[in-house]
């Protein structure tokens, strides 16, 4: 008799938890002023720093800023989990297509070296045969005999896609690669290792790094924004079908003049 | 009353194996249908990880698991049963005060704490004296070595304080010396506690991911010495989980069902070991 009690009531508990968890997806309602951001941890902190300032002016509206990646940012906008979804990729993947893209800023790509490194520049062609591991000592670019440590982003991150599209093309990345999962510990990573190369973000580029040329052109955002620097990816803001005028006037404020400005000092590129 | 009581108390005991079965459930439902479409053998045994391009193989994974949880033993238990005996059997009270606690702590200190000081010191060190690009299995192992410790040391210090306090008279009253019945008697008496203290610091090494990812290099290949970087099942969730969609999301869910596996084995091993006293 006991038992039976015990399976009961463990049966019970059983229905009781999934009844539970099933529920939980149905409780994410939105509420009517809501702007929801998804996407991009590389335009995370900007899109925060955007919707602070909005709120600022528009005391009835919320702003919810969400990362995930540039990936999460596309399926989000897809499935209506977020208005406007965030990606920084070079293209758009085809399940995209669908949607509105506006293009609010552009981001740099640098490659970076250790600081005691001679290194000054690289061609397109040794950059890629650097990345892919045909040339991997340092002495085949004029440099000491010592191995060349590359350190990349991992695959899906935008930075990555941007760059193997833009540098690698078809080729593979190195399979003796390493990989740090942002921006700053490729920073750290680079910093810390006389031999390493890297790639990162314009506006992440500090003097614990060394930034070196690429195609004869110096990384720099004056560059990017005269065409010189090829390097660079766009960042989208992404909506699905009929922006409602809420979604409108908040796209309107990050490509209106101060806003940009806001965004160039914080080391983006403005779209304008 | 009573009645009451054991009810609501079975209902507490039963919602921690209800939430260990759900997330079970979670894992195996994202994680399995991928290892079906592209078969166990190619999922386990493939060398290429190119998620985009549609290729999970995870063995560089379960390789650089493996050869990091064996670094951290071969490091860790000489270290943490030397450290067990010397406390539980040689030393004064004044010391066990002092290194008991001390020990108790590492297991208090964040593991990103040891990553930092890992990628800050460690790395670089192995890097210049030893070769190779520093963020390697070696410094992974002895990062969690150090991980490992307070578990090893704590478990096997239990298990050698269980043993019968009349087989070390017995021994030390038919001439043997202190170090002959260390040796000869208590750790052979001892010796499925302290087993069962190694396999369990051994999952904590497998299922450790902060201090891994930030240490161990994440390269996706297999590895050739132990100045090699590596990826680990745990790095490799992590690592990517904030970008993966579909196919390569699931891929990750089927890394955690392997994961859930090796978790599996090691702690029925241990409860096996722990059950058999003496």
């Amino acid at each position: 008799m006991t038992t039976m009690i015990r399976t009961k009531a463990t049966v019970s508990f059983f229905v009781l938890a999934i009844a539970i968890s099933g529920s939980g997806s149905g409780c994410a309602r939105k509420s009517e002023n809501t702007i929801t951001l998804a996407g991009s941890t590389a335009f995370q902190p900007f899109a925060e720093k955007l919707a602070e300032q909005y709120l600022e002016t528009h005391t009835d509206v919320r702003v919810n800023v969400q990362g995930g990646g540039s990936a999460v940012g596309v399926q989000a906008a897809l499935a209506g989990s977020a208005q406007i979804g965030m990606a920084d990729l070079l293209t758009l993947p085809e399940e995209a297509k669908t949607l509105t893209p506006t293009v609010v800023a552009r981001d740099g790509i640098a490659l970076v070296v250790h600081p005691k490194n001679a290194l000054a520049e690289l061609s397109a062609t040794q950059a890629r045969s650097v990345f892919t591991g045909e040339i991997n000592n340092w002495k085949d670019l004029g440099g000491a005999d010592a191995p060349i440590r590359i350190i990349s982003r991992e695959e899906g991150s935008g930075t990555r896609r941007s760059f193997q599209e833009l540098v690698l093309g078809d080729s593979k990345l190195s399979p003796n690669a390493l990989f740090q999962n942002s921006n700053g510990t490729i920073r750290e990573a680079v910093a810390s290792n006389p031999d390493a190369i890297g790639y990162l973000s314009i506006g992440l580029v500090n003097d614990r790094v060394k930034s070196i040329s690429y195609a004869g052109v110096v990384a720099s955002n004056e560059n990017v924004k005269n065409g010189t620097y090829p390097l660079a990816r766009p960042i989208f803001l992404l909506t699905k079908g009929e922006q409602s005028p809420m979604v409108r006037e908040f796209i309107d404020f990050v490509m209106a003049d101060a806003s940009q400005r806001v965004l160039e000092k914080e080391g983006l590129i403005p779209a304008k | 009353m009573d009645k009451l009581v054991s009810r609501l108390l079975l209902l507490a005991a039963c919602s921690s194996a209800a939430i260990l079965a759900l997330i079970a459930l979670f894992i195996f439902k994202e994680g399995v249908p991928i290892m079906a479409r592209s078969g166990l053998g190619a999922f386990l045994l493939g060398r290429d990880w190119s998620p985009l391009q549609g290729q999970f193989g995870i063995l560089p994974f379960i390789i650089g698991s493996l050869c990091i949880t064996l670094g951290a033993l071969l490091i860790g238990v000489p270290l943490g049963v030397a450290c067990a005996v010397y406390l539980a059997e040689f030393s004064s009270p004044r010391w066990v005060n002092i290194l008991k606690p001390a020990i108790e702590l590492l297991a208090g200190i964040p593991s990103v704490v040891y990553g930092f000081l890992g990628v800050m010191w460690l790395a670089p060190l192995i890097r210049i004296r030893l070769g190779g690009p520093g963020l390697s299995i070696l410094a992974a192992s002895c990062v969690l070595a150090i991980m490992t410790l307070p578990t090893i040391v704590s478990i096997s210090i239990d298990a050698l304080q269980a043993v019968p306090k009349s087989y070390k008279q017995g021994s030390l009253a038919l001439g043997a010396t202190e170090w002959q019945t260390v040796w000869r008697v208590l750790f052979p008496a001892a010796r499925a506690g302290i087993l069962a203290g190694v396999i369990l610091g051994m999952g904590r090494a497998i299922g450790e991911t902060m201090a891994v990812i930030m240490i161990s290099g994440n390269s996706t290949a297999i590895p050739h010495s132990a100045l090699d970087s590596v990826r680990t099942l745990t790095a490799n969730i992590a690592i990517e989980m904030g970008y993966a969609t579909g196919e390569h999301r699931q891929a990750l869910f089927a890394t955690g069902v392997i994961l859930f596996f090796f978790i599996m084995i090691l702690n029925g091993a241990a409860l096996r070991f722990a059950r058999r006293k003496f």
